[in-house]
């Protein structure tokens, strides 16, 4: 069989096993955000936090309780982090500098995972399992729960409530995260990745040379890592590591797990909002861009451009033999299209035009699918400008799920979606023209340029894969990076929560003849459209100093 | 103000708990879960895959290692030799180090990266005695990991003459060798097919003596 017939019943694959899960998953977890029944071990977690899961919260309500838990997960890793020498199992590493324990705390609790540190040199089990896989866990549960308030300012009407956050997040823990987790780290383990407490042990090899193997709770943390769409590795090589990724079946399985959860929400979407074909319309705009990327990466990536690559005779250098080109550029658009920036080969080292589609899958806002929840809540919101842009086209007032698309709903939209390219922008910029920052850069030229413009697009984006030359260990540029992934974080779920306020206070407005169906294949082109066009003109400029220098030089 | 500060410490504390109790939840009672089962289905994964040779460990079937002489990690002309490797902290230890992983970070497009895998590839084909346009892409390109255990199965067979008769066997039983352990693409699609250099290496001590 040929590399390219079997690079195409690869993606198959994947696509029927999320095919299968997509209607079951999608509705289970529309199941737990609309049930109104405790399990008993949440009943636990609810009394010891001492708050009424029961009680109905308004936006701004919502967005305290999010700020609040957010901002005690970034303290708390926070000092964790800079004690982590006197806690159990720290392997006799040092406490995480200053700088660094915050750029790690902002990285991990908003989702992003950027890591300006060396797991196998720097971080003990204690730091591992106890601090950063905890926020792998519940930043993603702060994402769905806010993606669930979104929908809920959809589906309700004259009320203004969005539902708990305490409940959200529990449950979607408890309920969705947890037991997946647990059952994929099991079918790691079972083809390789290492559980164990283990710390460095030094054998002699066949040659009689000597080499320093580690340990690790590797598994637990990959398995949430992925289904979180975290993508802080246990080690500096990520995906890569064979310990992490064993083979090419669970280099599959992890990607599976990286898509899941942001492309079966859009059922969960359709079911809460009473007409599955809404969701179809999200799902299908999502996956058309998904697949248009992935066969762009495939394609440029198997015909390798770049001097390096032309006189090795393929584009092999930072991939594993085990997945080869094809295998590595489905894993490399899954992370960058969602926020996960795991990576099971490394960026820096695809073709010039291979980068840029990884930097441009992240500039599009990472919707399709997008990280847990703020996938869902990202192309809601491009979902709402696209009704605009249409309603303005026929000269009638946009309308989304029989809500009003108003100046207060447009202005909420329009802000939300010009936070992350703000941030993204002024840094790079800020970096580039100072005179310090531009050191950090590994290669010169253009890919130069493209490390920086990368490290701060997968922060503001909360990403966290790399153009990994980048020296990032830097006060500049952790102290940067971590207000740029704070900011991308949070500024943008104001926004959310407050359309979700906004829409839930609305009384609906019937459906009439004029109405633009939105469930429709022309309302699903319209929305790819609308992100194409709309990233585009915001980052070309930056984009052809970068990448398309590059890789059409 | 005083209620609105006090309705603040109020929901941070409320936070706290919940982060507390999450933590015993997700990061020492999963964790320790998911060791148990691991450690009782599938202990030698679990623990990293050793091999042992003669009852010692000699590496993990997952980790490439080198097989190299000397303090400047020369490559030793009886062992098949695995792909370039990034993961080198110079500190001595050499490459295939797993304290120090990861890839070059190198453009496809620069003149640093040109410059070593014109080089390799010289080297390469005058240590294996073939000519350049036979030399694989992953003998001259470093893996993510810096740690990759296996080689194209194209690599292993230039390779295949040079080890043979450095160890005193005929091609062809090396080359059969190579053959018993070329593993073809995984369930016939997943990825590409490799060699396991460590399991191959193995193989050939046993057979040469």
């Amino acid at each position: 069989m040929g590399p390219v017939t079997a690079d195409v019943l690869q993606v198959t694959a994947l696509v029927v096993a999320l095919a299968l899960v997509y209607r079951p998953f999608g509705d289970y977890m529309a199941a737990v955000y609309t049930s109104d029944r405790h399990l008993r071990v949440e009943r636990l977690v609810y009394r010891c936090l001492g708050a009424d899961p029961d009680a109905r919260m308004r936006w701004p309500a919502y967005l305290r309780a999010v700020l609040a838990f957010s901002l005690v997960g970034v303290l708390f890793l926070y000092l964790f982090l800079r004690v982590q020498n006197h806690l159990p199992l720290s392997l006799g590493f040092a406490a995480i500098p200053p700088g660094q324990a915050f750029n790690t705390a902002a990285s991990f609790v908003t989702n992003t995972n950027w890591q300006s540190y060396m797991g196998e040199n720097a971080m003990g089990h204690g730091a591992q399992t106890a601090g950063l896989a905890v926020q792998n866990f519940v930043s993603a549960a702060v994402g769905m729960a806010v993606a669930m308030a979104l929908v809920r300012g959809f589906v309700r009407s004259r009320t203004g409530e969005l539902g708990n956050f305490w409940a959200d997040m529990v449950r979607g823990t408890i309920r969705i995260l947890l037991p997946v987790a647990f059952v994929a780290a099991i079918v790691l383990v079972g083809f390789g990745a290492i559980q164990n407490f283990a710390g460095w042990h030094e054998i002699t090899t066949l040659a009689g040379g000597h080499q320093t193997l580690t340990g690790g709770a590797v598994a637990s943390q990959e398995a949430i890592k992925e289904l979180g769409t975290n993508g802080g590795g246990f080690y500096n090589a990520n995906s890569a590591h064979p310990f992490e990724n064993p083979d090419a079946f669970t280099n599959l399985f992890e990607i599976f797990l990286i898509l899941v959860i942001p492309f079966s929400l859009t059922r969960t979407f359709g079911k809460m909002a009473g007409n599955i074909r809404q969701g179809y319309a999200i799902l299908a705009a999502m996956g058309l861009i998904w697949i248009g990327f992935v066969t762009l990466m495939t394609w440029v990536e198997t015909a390798h451009p770049g001097a390096a690559n032309q006189i090795a005779g393929a584009a092999l250098e930072g991939k594993e033999q085990r997945f080869g080109v094809g295998a590595s550029s489905l894993f490399a658009v899954s992370t960058t299209l969602t926020s996960t920036g795991a990576v099971d080969s490394f960026h820096s080292s695809f073709t010039g035009l291979g980068g840029g589609i990884a930097l441009l899958g992240m500039m599009l806002g990472e919707i399709a699918p997008g990280g847990v929840g703020s996938g869902l809540y990202g192309i809601l919101i491009m979902a709402v400008i696209a009704v605009f842009i249409a309603g303005l086209m026929v000269g009638r007032t946009p309308e989304y799920l029989g809500k009003k698309i108003g100046t207060r709903e447009i202005k909420l939209a329009a802000l939300y979606i010009l936070v992350t390219p703000a941030v993204v922008l002024v840094f790079t910029a800020l970096a580039m023209a100072l005179p310090t920052p531009p050191h950090s850069m590994l290669n010169s030229g253009p890919h130069g340029f493209s490390e920086v413009l990368y490290a701060y697009t997968s922060a503001g984006n909360n990403n966290g894969s790399a153009f990994a030359g980048l020296n990032a260990d830097t006060q500049w540029y952790n102290t940067t990076l971590g207000l740029a992934m704070l900011l991308g974080r949070f500024v943008p779920m104001v926004f959310v929560l407050a359309l979700a306020g906004s829409l839930a206070r609305q009384r609906p407005v019937p459906a009439t003849t004029g109405t633009l169906r939105t469930e429709k294949p022309l309302f699903a082109g319209l929305l790819v459209g609308a992100i194409l066009i709309i990233t585009a003109l915001t980052y070309f400029p930056a984009l052809a100093l970068g990448p398309l220098a590059e890789g059409l030089s | 103000m005083n209620t609105s500060v006090r309705n603040s410490a109020r929901l941070l504390w409320s936070a706290l708990r919940a982060l507390l109790v999450l933590t015993v939840v997700l990061g020492v009672v999963y964790p320790l879960a998911v060791w148990g089962v691991a450690q009782t289905a599938f202990r030698g994964q679990a623990d990293g895959s050793e091999v042992r040779v003669g009852g010692k460990v000699v590496g993990s079937a997952l980790i490439g290692q080198n097989f190299t002489t000397g303090k400047d990690f020369a490559p030793d002309p009886k062992w098949f030799q695995p792909r370039p490797s990034a993961a080198d902290a110079g500190a001595g230890a050499g490459p295939y180090d797993p304290t120090h992983t990861g890839a070059s970070n190198l453009a496809v497009t620069g003149r640093p990266l040109t410059d070593l895998v014109k080089e390799r590839k010289k080297e390469v084909a005058a240590f294996n005695h073939v000519p350049e346009s036979e030399v694989p892409a992953d003998a001259v390109q470093a893996s993510g990991s810096g740690l990759d255990p296996d080689i194209s199965p194209a690599y292993a067979d230039i390779q295949t003459a040079r080890v043979a008769k450095a160890n005193g066997l005929s091609t062809a039983q090396v080359a059969r060798l190579v053959v018993e352990h070329t593993e073809g693409r995984q369930f016939g699609i997943l990825g590409e097919p490799t060699v396991n250099v460590l399991e191959l290496n193995i193989a050939l001590r046993q057979l040469a003596g």
